[in-house]
């Protein structure tokens, strides 16, 4: 077992196979866009750029920490009850996570009401400890709940970006359709804060996305 | 005529391939095809080429828009000259309605044929004649009150999401028209609410006139209700071409004569508002429940949905039984939409933008049944012959 451990090279904390974990999830490999996973809290916390910032980051802070905390636990877990050891896992870091919010800033941890507590079920984190993190070393595992995390993240930014930019006139809270664009009749689009245009927001970046990368494109 | 065959023929090859405007020919084809059925011969075999393709089906609805559309020019005018209380001659009410509508209908086709264009030049097919109706269409279905960039963004939303997404003309699962007028609703409603329409202008309102439409009176329920005459020929407040049953029964003549509009899908959509209403006519508790059953059918956009949307052979229901249950669902779901739901004065739009959705459903059982039907016939024939 030693003799073998110290004939594979070592590998460095960013290596190319180490970075492409990070940023694979990012682009062709994106949870949402690609496997369409997590699409429930995209539909719902999207009308606003803070709160999807805040959801972003928690889910980028339970998805790194539960994916250490699973590989670290990996051989002692019996397969049996594993997606319970996950569960748990996840549930805590979440009421962690909950706990900083409300501690912090209270208005964002109200208006993502539930979508905190639902990021258990997100069906991202669990995929990734059932797919990843079981099976893999720390140091990758952690790279791979960020990546996944930031892939996510990101879909969410940009709905919500388009979204509340279209929809409110504003950017985080700001205004950023000039003053000038109103005077001459400019109606913001309340069609874009309903939920369905988040579906179609998602669906327009899927679209652009594989029309760039044609071997997303799975012919069936 | 002849000198413009020559000029299409003169032209023709810089646009083929190795001429210098070889990336527009497509755009040139649908100019090409537009003004003469194309030159091509079937070499081999006896095959009959139908002059009627595409493009010329489309300029058959286009036909029967036509005394809606004209309707609907003059009634802008009428509306508005009552409105500030001005009598004035007919030709004044004609042009007023003209400057109104017309850019309303340019923005329609400009925005819309560009989107097409640019999609057919990058996705390397035809450019589709669908939108030749759905750009008519879409002025109809809305108020002359909406601001033209908006028209131009639930133009270009209905094309890119509603047919281009989908792989374009033919593939679509919404009617395009009804998904722009939809956006609209939904994006900017107080835009479309069914309750002030009329243009005003820098004038004031005389008094006692509200711009509320019928279903607005009837859902708010006060206001005075206009006349069943009014309602039928359409002197009332409404979208710029759905006030006016009679014009649009007009146009149904033009459908149904020419084979395009399907007459099962029309009939069922009026069947089906009658006998929501006279359900409700039966269960009535308050003033709109007991509102005469008719009066739905030449209330608001009804008869407009069933005539020209209903029936968009794209998003309808195919089969011949399919139909029946298409339609008579679209007039079931829209009175109950009208008559239960106070947010949504008119259910027509939304009745059958959703039974679009379902119609490939129904479409499904009906194939399956009659599979069915046909399977059991052949094996009791198959029992026969052997005993």
């Amino acid at each position: 077992m030693s003799e073998e451990k110290n004939n594979i090279p070592k590998e460095t904390l960013f290596s190319p196979k180490n970075k492409r974990l990070l940023s694979d999830p990012i682009g062709k490999e994106n949870p949402i866009t690609v496997q369409v996973l997590g699409i429930c809290s995209v539909l719902a916390v999207t009308v606003q750029l803070r709160a999807s910032l805040v959801l972003a980051i928690a889910v980028v802070a339970v998805m790194g920490l539960a994916n250490v905390i699973i590989s670290i636990l990996r051989h002692g877990i019996p397969p049996r009850i594993r997606i319970i050891v996950q569960l748990t896992v996840v549930a805590s870091l979440v009421i962690l996570v909950d706990q900083v919010l409300k501690a912090f800033v209270y208005d964002v941890s109200r208006q993502l009401s539930v979508f905190v507590g639902l990021i258990i079920t997100n069906c991202i984190i669990m995929g990734r400890l059932e797919a990843f993190a079981l099976n893999n070393k720390v140091w990758p595992s952690f790279l791979d709940g960020v990546g996944n995390a930031a892939g996510y993240g990101s879909i969410l930014l940009l709905v919500a970006a388009v979204r509340e930019s279209l929809g409110s006139g504003t950017l985080m809270g700001y205004q950023v359709i000039p003053d000038f664009m109103y005077n001459i009749g400019y109606v913001d689009n309340g069609f874009m804060i309903l939920p369905p245009m988040a579906l179609i927001t998602v669906g327009v970046i899927i679209w652009i996305h594989r029309h760039r990368d044609r071997a997303l494109v799975d012919v069936s | 005529m002849k000198a413009l065959i020559n000029l299409v023929e003169k032209v023709k090859p810089n646009f083929e391939k190795g001429g210098r405007l070889e990336k527009f020919h497509r755009s040139f084809e649908a100019f090409e095809t537009f003004l003469y059925v194309k030159g091509d011969v079937t070499q081999r075999g006896s095959h009959i080429r139908d002059a009627i393709d595409m493009k010329r089906t489309m300029v058959h609805v286009i036909i029967a828009l036509i005394p809606a559309l004209l309707f609907g020019i003059w009634n802008v005018g009428f509306q508005h000259y009552k409105a500030i209380g001005l009598e004035v001659e007919f030709m004044d009410q004609v042009m007023f309605g003209l400057i109104k509508v017309l850019p309303i209908i340019v923005v329609s086709y400009v925005s819309g044929l560009a989107i097409e264009f640019i999609f057919a030049s990058a996705r390397d097919h035809e450019v589709n004649e669908g939108f030749l109706v759905s750009g008519m269409l879409i002025p109809l279905v809305i108020p002359v009150t909406t601001p033209l960039w908006m028209v131009a963004m639930a133009t270009i939303f209905a094309v890119v999401i509603g047919k281009e997404v989908f792989g374009g003309t033919g593939m679509n699962i919404l009617n395009p028209a009804l998904l722009a007028r939809a956006f609209l609703f939904f994006a900017y409603p107080s835009y479309l609410s069914g309750e002030v329409w009329v243009y005003e202008g820098a004038e004031t309102f005389v008094d006692g006139y509200s711009g509320a439409t019928g279903l607005a009176v009837m859902a708010a329920g006060e206001g005075t209700m206009p006349s069943n005459f009014d309602l039928f020929f359409g002197f009332i407040p409404g979208s710029i071409g759905e006030t006016s049953t009679f014009a649009i029964l007009l146009g149904a003549v033009v459908l149904i004569a020419t084979g395009i509009g399907s007459f099962r899908i029309m009939a069922s959509v009026f069947l089906g508002g009658l006998l929501m209403g006279a359900i409700f006519n039966l269960f009535a508790v308050n003033e709109f429940m007991a509102m005469p059953a008719y009066k739905h059918l030449i209330l608001g956009g009804f008869a407009f949905g069933a005539v020209y949307m209903a029936t968009d052979p794209v998003s309808a229901s195919q089969t011949g039984v399919g139909k029946y249950i298409y339609g008579i669902l679209i007039g079931v779901i829209t009175v109950l939409i009208r008559v239960v739901n106070p947010a949504y004065p008119e259910g027509m739009m939304l009745a059958i933008l959703f039974m679009n959705v379902f119609a490939p459903l129904i479409d499904h059982y009906i194939v399956e049944a009659n599979i069915k039907k046909r399977m059991k016939r052949m094996q009791k024939v198959r029992l026969q012959t052997q005993a």
